[in-house]
Order: structure tokens, then sequence, then C-alpha cells
């Protein structure tokens, strides 16, 4: 940039107002905020949560490095953003799936989404969500195994006992129904942690201290996810009066499943969501409407993956239509 | 005439698949299995030699304001045929490659032959661009089902490779393996093509 000196006058061209954030602080800022959820999983996930996330962050940090140095680019794992999308993507996976798995995963982030259309800043797709969705298309029995917190036995989702009470309960079946859905969790545990799920998904409490850490330190606009599982209320609200379950059942869909993981972590990546502020109210409200549709009328028992993958697609539409009028024109 | 630069062209410097990025829809579609790309190479071979020699030959009767509803007309003739031998010969190939084999008359390398090549060039020519276009055509339809086929089935040919404790990446004979095979084939080949020129 330009500047000349004249004395204690400093002219120089825009832009004039400069910030201390750089790439490296506001990764660092986001693996903070992971931190509540971070511990939370390895207490309830033990070695099996512990395991999943070193490989994932290890395997990403490793593919950018050979990625970059075998295309002759310049090396930038140490502004950390590799590490922040393997732990991304960990917080997305069983806590059981084999770490071969888990080591694929986290290279399609990198190599598949990110580096391939041109690094940091340039990928359409959220990177994280990219590998989760390749390691479910590519082996959707083990990505769809889920351990119990602490003991560790097999079990099924808060979110998949309800899809599979909803189909028996469709077959006639009234009495299997009622038993399976005697097996969900409550909402205390739901807020702690203490559910089945994915790693860095289960415990709303730590997730909601870590988002609420990003919008006080101004990396996330409240509007994204403030929409998202706004949306995601009202909808459930509706339904769950409708069908005479209450109030428990929005509440539900709020505290189980990737929600808030996705809501404050991944619908929120500054690279692949829009920039002006009706935008971001846009994608909110479209990723809340995907959420609860293919949740309740989708063959996958939860959606939010899928719902922020395909607002990610239209991100660039949403931009150029709301952006803002030039003043006097 | 060179006859040999004219088949070899389409092998790989003007290869339909890798280089000119033509009829897409069945390479991506049924690159699948190995069988099954050797199976759609061949029936396309076929139909673009045929059609390439009949249009090559008919060239100067053919009015040229219907010269593309003509060249449909042959071409659909001899997918016709390759359609009905396939039925009775391997029912198995015809089953799995579908909609696909009546599909190859609107295959756009055939038509595109017919009208790049065919319709100025002499028979023998056209014959043997026919023949170096189809084989690029079934190479690169092999090597793409390949790596399909190896990765996303644990299998080559039907044969299984790894075992029965190999867990196939299921997405490879997916549609979006289709995508991100044939992506990083196109990327290597350019970056030879690169190195090469400089």
């Amino acid at each position: 940039m330009m500047s000349t000196n004249l004395g204690n006058l400093v002219v120089s061209s825009s832009p004039h107002i400069k910030t201390t954030t750089t790439i490296s602080s506001a990764m660092r800022d986001v693996l903070i905020a992971l931190t509540p959820a971070l511990i939370v999983s390895l207490y309830y996930f033990r070695w099996a949560s512990l395991s999943v996330i070193l490989v994932s962050v290890i395997a990403a940090v490793l593919s950018e490095y050979i990625f970059q140095k075998a295309t002759n680019q310049e090396v930038t794992i140490n502004d950390y953003s590799a590490a922040v999308t393997g732990l991304l993507l960990a917080f997305t996976l069983p806590p059981n799936l084999p770490l071969w798995m888990v080591a694929i995963g986290s290279a399609a982030s990198i190599i598949v989404a990110k580096q391939i259309f041109g690094g940091l800043g340039n990928n359409i797709f959220n990177p994280a969500l990219i590998g989760r969705a390749i390691l479910v298309a590519s082996w959707p029995a083990a990505m769809t195994t889920w351990i119990s917190p602490i003991d560790g036995v097999t079990t099924a989702t808060p979110l998949g006992i309800i899809k599979e009470a909803n189909t028996l309960q469709a077959l006639g079946d009234m009495t299997g129904a009622g038993n399976l859905l005697a097996q969900l969790p409550t909402l205390t545990d739901a807020f702690i942690g203490n559910i089945a799920g994915s790693l860095g998904e289960t415990s709303a409490i730590a997730l909601i201290l870590g988002g609420l850490y990003l919008i006080y330190k101004g990396h996330v606009d409240w509007r994204i996810p403030g929409t998202y599982i706004g949306t995601v209320f009202v909808l459930t609200t509706i339904i769950g009066f409708a069908t005479g379950q209450g109030v428990w059942y929005p509440v539900f869909h709020i505290l189980t499943g990737g929600l808030l993981l996705g809501a404050f972590f991944m619908a929120t990546d500054w690279v692949t969501t829009p920039i002006t502020k009706k935008g971001r109210i846009i994608f909110g409200l479209g990723c809340g409407l995907l959420t609860v549709l293919i949740r309740l009328k989708g063959g996958y028992p939860e959606g939010v993956c899928y719902s922020i993958l395909l607002m990610n697609c239209i991100t660039p539409l949403i931009d150029r239509y709301t952006k803002a009028k030039v003043f006097g024109r | 005439m060179n006859y040999w630069k004219e088949f070899s062209k389409g092998l790989l410097s003007d290869n339909p698949v890798l280089v000119m990025l033509l009829g897409m829809c069945s390479v991506l579609a049924v690159s699948t299995s190995v069988i099954n790309a050797l199976g759609m190479g061949f029936a396309a071979t076929f139909v673009l030699v045929m059609a390439n020699i009949v249009i090559s030959s008919i060239r100067k009767i053919v009015p040229s304001n219907i010269r593309i509803p003509v060249y449909i007309v042959v071409i659909a003739g001899f997918v016709t045929i390759i359609e009905l031998i396939m039925k009775a010969y391997v029912p198995d190939l015809y089953t799995s490659l579908g909609i696909f084999i009546p599909l190859i008359v609107v295959n756009c390398i055939i038509l595109g032959r017919a009208e790049a090549f065919a319709s100025k060039n002499g028979i023998i020519a056209s014959l043997f661009d026919g023949l170096g276009m189809g084989l690029g055509y079934t190479i690169a339809l092999c090597a793409l089902a390949f790596f399909r086929e190896v990765i996303g089935a644990g299998k080559l040919m039907g044969i299984s490779l790894f075992g029965a404790n190999f867990q196939p990446a299921l997405i490879m004979i997916l549609p979006p393996g289709a995508f991100i095979t044939l992506g990083c084939m196109l990327a290597f080949l350019n970056k030879m093509q690169e190195k090469k020129a400089s």
C-alpha cells in the first residue's frame, strides 16, 4: 500500500481502519471456543474420543502440508485453519469410527474440499462437512454406529430413536414405538451431553458457551445461529403442539443432534456463508427449514450437515441479491 | 493422407473424453465397473466406425441443409443394430448398461466426428478416425472405471481383490466418485501436458 509521511500527517489510500485480528488469532479463538465441547467429549467418550480427535487433526494438518509442498505453494499450516477443520470434522464423527476412516475423511476435507479449490478463502463448501459427507457416502454403516457415553455400548442416537419410532407408528406397531420412545434420554442429559451421538455434538451447554464466546469476540454474527436455531424452534414448536407433544418437542430438537454444533461453528464459517446481514438471515432461515425437513421427512435422522452444505451452494446467489444499494442510485 | 496420424490422435492428443470432454453423460454413468466400460466402449466404437464410413461415403450427395437429420438417422440405424446384437448375445451387459446403449444416438462424440471429420474426409481416413476416437473413448472409460471399481467395490472385472475384510469406499461407485476421479485424472494429465510443453 502506498503511503506518504508528511511530518505528523500520514497520507495513504484506503482502507484506513485496521484490525489486529489475523487468521491465526481468529482460528485460535475458534479452538478456544471448541474447548468446552472437547472436554465434555473426552469425559464421556474417553479413549474413543481422544483417538478420533488426534488422528483427525494430525491427518488434516499433514495433508495440508503435503499438498502444499507437492504443489509448490506456501505452507500455511501455522494459521491453525487445518487444525480447526480437523477438530470440527472429528466433532461430527461417531466415537468408535475406525481410525483409518477418520484419516481418509480428514484428508478428503482438506484436499477435496479446500486445497483443490485454491486453499483457505476459496472453498465453496465447509471442508469439515464435506469430509463428513464423503465418509457417510463411503461407509454408511460405520458412520451410523453410535455408542452410549461412559460405558460405550452400541446404541441409537435420540434423533435415530424418534425416526425409528415414527416408522414403527406408520406401520401400526404402537407398542414397539412406545418401547422405543421410552429409551429417549431426558432433556437434562441432552443439555449436559450424556447422550449418544457424534463426538462433539452431544453437550448443548458446552457448545452454547463456545458459541457465545465467538459472538462476544466478534468472530461470529449472531444472525446465522440465531435465525438457524430460531427457525428450527418455531417449526418444531408448531409441529409439537399440532401433534400434542407440547414444548418438550422443540426443546428436544434443539438439544439433540448436531444442530448447536452446526449452527454455532459450521453455518458461521467465514468463507462459505453470506457476508451481508440480510443474506445471513436468509442463510439461517434456509438451514433451519432444510434441517427440519430432512429430520422429519427425509431418509436420514439428522439433516444439519446436508442443510448447511446445500445452503453453502447458494451463498454466492444470496450475496448477489442482498448486496446493499449504492447510495443515491 | 497419413492414416496413422488420423488413428492415433484420438488416443491421447485429441482424446474425446480426456481432452475434448465430450460424451460426459455416458462416461460418468457407466464407468462403475471395467466390464461395463469395455462393453460401452466397444458399442460406441462400432457405431463410430460404421457411422463415419457411411457418412463419409454419402458426404457428396447429402444437401448441407439437412445433413444433421441425415447423420442422426445413420447413427440411429447402427445403434439399433448394436443394441439388438447386445440384447441377443450379452443380455447381462445389456441390462446393466440399460438406457445408455440407445443413448449412444445422441452421444456428441459420434455426431461430432460425423460433422467435423467424416463429412469432409475420405472413407479410409474416416474409418481410422472413428477407430482411434472409439478406442480413445474406451481407454478413458476403462481407466476411470478401473479406479472406481477397485476403490469403490474392491473388485476388478468382477473378481474380488482384497478379501472379505476390505471395506470399499462406496462413494467411488456413486456419481460423486465419478466426478472426483475424472477431475483428478484431468488435472494429472493437464499437469503432464504442461510439463511436456515447458
